[in-house]
Parts: structure tokens; sequence; C-alpha cells
């Protein structure tokens, strides 16, 4: 299996941790990836709010460099922001004739063509449909037995695009939290969104959603997410949120490759903003019970 | 949780003159029916002044400057709970956005500010290729003129120091968006 990899701006600053743990992770499961050669930023969540032609024309740049140098690969991606920014390009493009004209037309000045030939893939699409739950079984050589943990899947890998996970009650991480030898936490607020960077411009209205959602979590040993800034939202503002107790935020491949018995450089857990002792403890002992 | 959403009292627009800036944002709740999914599935709903359903109802008698007025498209998240959940397939994420882009373009002082952090955002995307965290913030700090604004991000901002996730420093792509931009900006008419 290969693909083309779009890591986003986010993995390559304060997602370190996602991006490092997704690469080992994927190379353990014998994942191929080709990072796309200058790829730019997708803008994010804040480009429709400034331009709806740059909303399209940003992200076609990096699909049009991957059919040019990553042909035939589809783009692996692990941020949900970069993600549906991505997919959106192929969807509007289908519902309206007269946008590739334009996107070609602004992608002209480099040169660039899109042709709407990549196909867009979330990195939980990935882990979940292609590898799926008996790959990864198969890599665990220190199974999480005993340890709860919440699947956290936020909006833009499910919504408006359903189309690996039922964007309504997403369970699509459960089969391979079980994979682990871990307990998938039962609860409805994995689709609940954290208040994305109203964070920054509305910190008082996101930490209400934040607080909804770590209060749902009691009871788990870890909240996992699939989003750099689900992660930034869940995991920073903890005692802003009013949170009794912290509770681990962690990444989904930094679970993974915990189980894989990975290194410290290879899950870079010491980045994370919020791991408890409590974690750490359990961790221990499922090294000790595998030992 | 109390209701704070209390009947509005208006006169309406002339419905003569059509505002040709408001049709964009009109063409997409056209269809719309009344039924307040949207409102309903928003979890920022409680933070409004106008509901959703009440906003796009205002959007199509023309009520340009009592919708601009209001907080509630500045609070949508883009979830897109709403335009999952539509019966009639509404685009009304997108709607918020284009609400976002109007009242930047043509909005009082107070919209123009909230309009910021999204052109502060993407200033630094034009410049660097690539966002830089750190730069992007500093600019966005300098534009809103709020000194208190800073030290809401202090803790975080150190945690992130501490953590060694704070880059100075710029990124191997920076320039390589200018051209796009200004090809954008052509295109849709902008200065």
């Amino acid at each position: 299996m290969k693909y083309a990899y779009y890591p986003g701006c986010s993995l390559g600053t304060s997602a370190e941790e996602y991006d490092v743990s997704s690469r080992e992770v994927l190379k353990r499961l014998g994942v191929e990836l080709s990072e796309i050669p200058d790829w730019t930023c997708c803008g994010a969540s804040a480009v429709e709010p400034v331009s709806s032609l740059l909303t399209l024309a940003l992200p076609a740049r990096n699909l049009a460099l991957t059919e040019r140098e990553c042909p035939g690969l589809d783009m692996l991606v692990p941020c949900s922001a970069c993600y549906l920014n991505h997919l959106r390009v192929g969807r509007e493009c289908a519902a309206d004739r007269a946008l590739p004209g334009r996107i070609n037309e602004a992608l002209g000045t480099e040169g660039l063509s899109y042709a709407g030939k990549v196909r867009v893939r979330h990195l939980l699409d990935v882990l979940a449909g292609d590898i799926g739950p008996e790959a990864v079984a198969a890599q665990v050589s220190r199974r999480l037995e005993g340890l709860i943990v919440a699947s956290y899947y936020g909006c833009q890998a499910l919504r408006p695009y359903a189309l690996f996970d039922d964007p309504e009650r997403p369970r699509s991480m459960e089969p391979l939290i079980s994979a682990l030898g871990a307990t998938a936490f039962r609860w409805d607020m994995g689709g609940r969104c954290c208040g994305a960077s109203l964070m920054a411009t509305r910190r008082d209205v996101a930490l209400v959603s934040v607080a909804a959602i770590l209060d749902a979590a009691a009871g788990a040993d870890a909240i996992v997410t699939v989003c750099p800034m689900c992660q930034m939202n869940l995991e920073a503002y903890q005692s802003q949120a009013h949170q009794a107790d912290t509770i681990s935020v962690l990444y989904l491949p930094q679970l993974l490759g915990l189980a894989f018995g990975l290194s410290d450089e290879q899950t870079l857990l010491d980045k994370n903003l919020a791991v408890t002792d409590a974690l750490k403890g359990k961790l221990r002992a499922c090294e000790t019970a595998s030992a | 949780m109390k209701n704070t959403h209390k009947p509005i009292a208006f006169v309406p627009a002339p419905l003569v003159f059509q505002d040709e800036t408001l049709v964009e944002v009109q063409n997409m709740v056209r269809a719309c029916m009344q039924c307040g999914t949207c409102t309903a599935s928003c979890p920022n709903a409680f933070a409004m002044d106008l509901t959703p359903r009440q906003m796009w109802r205002m959007l199509l008698f023309g009520l340009k400057q009592e919708v601009l007025q209001s907080r509630t498209f500045w609070l949508c998240s883009a979830c897109y709970s709403c335009t999952l959940r539509c019966p009639r397939d509404l685009p009304l994420t997108a709607a918020m956005a284009a609400l976002k882009r109007m009242a930047a373009a043509e909005g009082d002082s107070a919209n123009r500010k909230k309009a910021l952090f999204y052109q502060e955002f993407m200033h630094n995307v034009e410049q660097n290729g690539r966002i830089q965290e750190m730069g992007f913030m500093c600019h966005y700090f300098l534009a809103m003129h709020d000194p208190l604004l800073p030290m809401e991000y202090g803790p975080l901002g150190l945690k992130l120091l501490a953590k060694g996730k704070l880059h100075l420093g710029g990124s191997g792509q920076r320039g390589r968006l200018g051209p796009l931009f200004a090809k954008v900006r052509s295109m849709e008419g902008a200065s």
C-alpha cells in the first residue's frame, strides 16, 4: 500500500507528535508514504471566510501537485480540516461545471492544472478501512488490557461528506481500539464539535463545548483524536473548562504506537499537553503484563 | 439554560430593490422551509442572538443590516451538523462563511475587526506558503490593538514553548503562493 502524504502545516509545528507517530505506525503496518513535494497550506478553516475561490484553489494546488508528482496514488491526510478542504474541491467541481475552469485559470500562474483524479483519504479511513483491525492486531506487542479509550472524531472527518463512518454516531475507531486489547468507552460525544477556531475568537463559547466533551469522558482513561485542532482544544484548555481531573488526550496513531511497542521517539508522548500519571501507570502495567 | 431568543421586531425592507451582494447567500437558503433543524443541531446556538433559522428568513426578507449586526454567523464553528441534517440539503455552513465574507467587505468596524483573525491567518499563508503559527498570532495581536489578548494566550504559549512546539523562522515555501493569491484577487475583482 502506498499513499501520497499531505501532512499539513500543524503537523510540522504544534502537532509534530501526530506526524511522527502516523509515519512510524504506518511504516510498521507496511504502508509506504510519498510526501507531496512542495505542498502548501490548504487554507485551514480560515480561508472560506476570506475568499470562495481561494477556498478551492489552495487545496487544488496540492491536488494538482499530487497528480503530477505522485500519479495514481490516493492522498492521505491526517488533519480533518485539511482533509475536508481537499475533498471538497472534487465535490464542488462535480456540482458546478464552471468551477474547474476557474480553478485552473488560477493554477495556471504556476503552470499547474487540476484534473480531479486524486482520491482524498483521511488517516482514520485508511487505518480502519484499508488496513483494518486484523492487520493492526498482528503488530501488537503490548496489549493495552484494561485501558478504557474514548474515541473522539470531531466534525470535518465526518461531515458534511459521510464517506467512511456514520456522521451522527461514528464508530470506526472502536474496532482499532479493541484490536489493541483496550476497551472502547461508550459515549455519544465522539462527533460533537470542540469549538474549533472559536477557541481563538470566542473562547467563552468554545469552552462550553470542551467542558461538555471532557465531562462526558469521565470514566475513560484517555481520549483519542484524529485532528490537530480537536487535540489542541481538548488538551490545552482543561483547567479553563473547569475540568475537575485532567484526562489524557492522545492522537490515535500514538495509541497504536504504544501497543506496537514503538519507542518514545516514535510515539512522542512527551509532546502532549495532557498525559496523566494514572495513564502512564496503566501503560507500565500493560508493559509488565506483556513482558 | 434560559431561552435567550426573543421575538424580533423589524420593518421589512422594501422588496422592490434587489441587493446584488445579498443574492449569493440568498440563493443558498432560498428553499428554506423554516423547520429549525439547523438551530436544533447547532452546538453554538446558545450564544447566538438570532437563531440560524431566524437569520435565513431575515436574509430572504432582504434585512441585510439586521443580519450584519447579529453575531450569529461569527459563531459558526463549521461543524457541518446543520448542513448534514438540513432536509432541504441547503449549504448552510457555506452560507455562514459567505456572511463572514460579506461582513468583512461591507460591515461596520466591529465586523471588520472580527474578520481580522481569518484575514491575518491568510496573510501569513500568502507570505509563507505554510502557516507559521507563531508569526500569525503575533500579527493578530498587533492588529487587534487589545493589550489583554496576548495575556490570554500567555499560559498556552508557555506550555507550547516548554514542549518545543513554537517555531520561529520561515518555511521553504515562502513566497510560493504569492502569484496564486494575486491571480485569485484579480479574478474575484478585489484590489
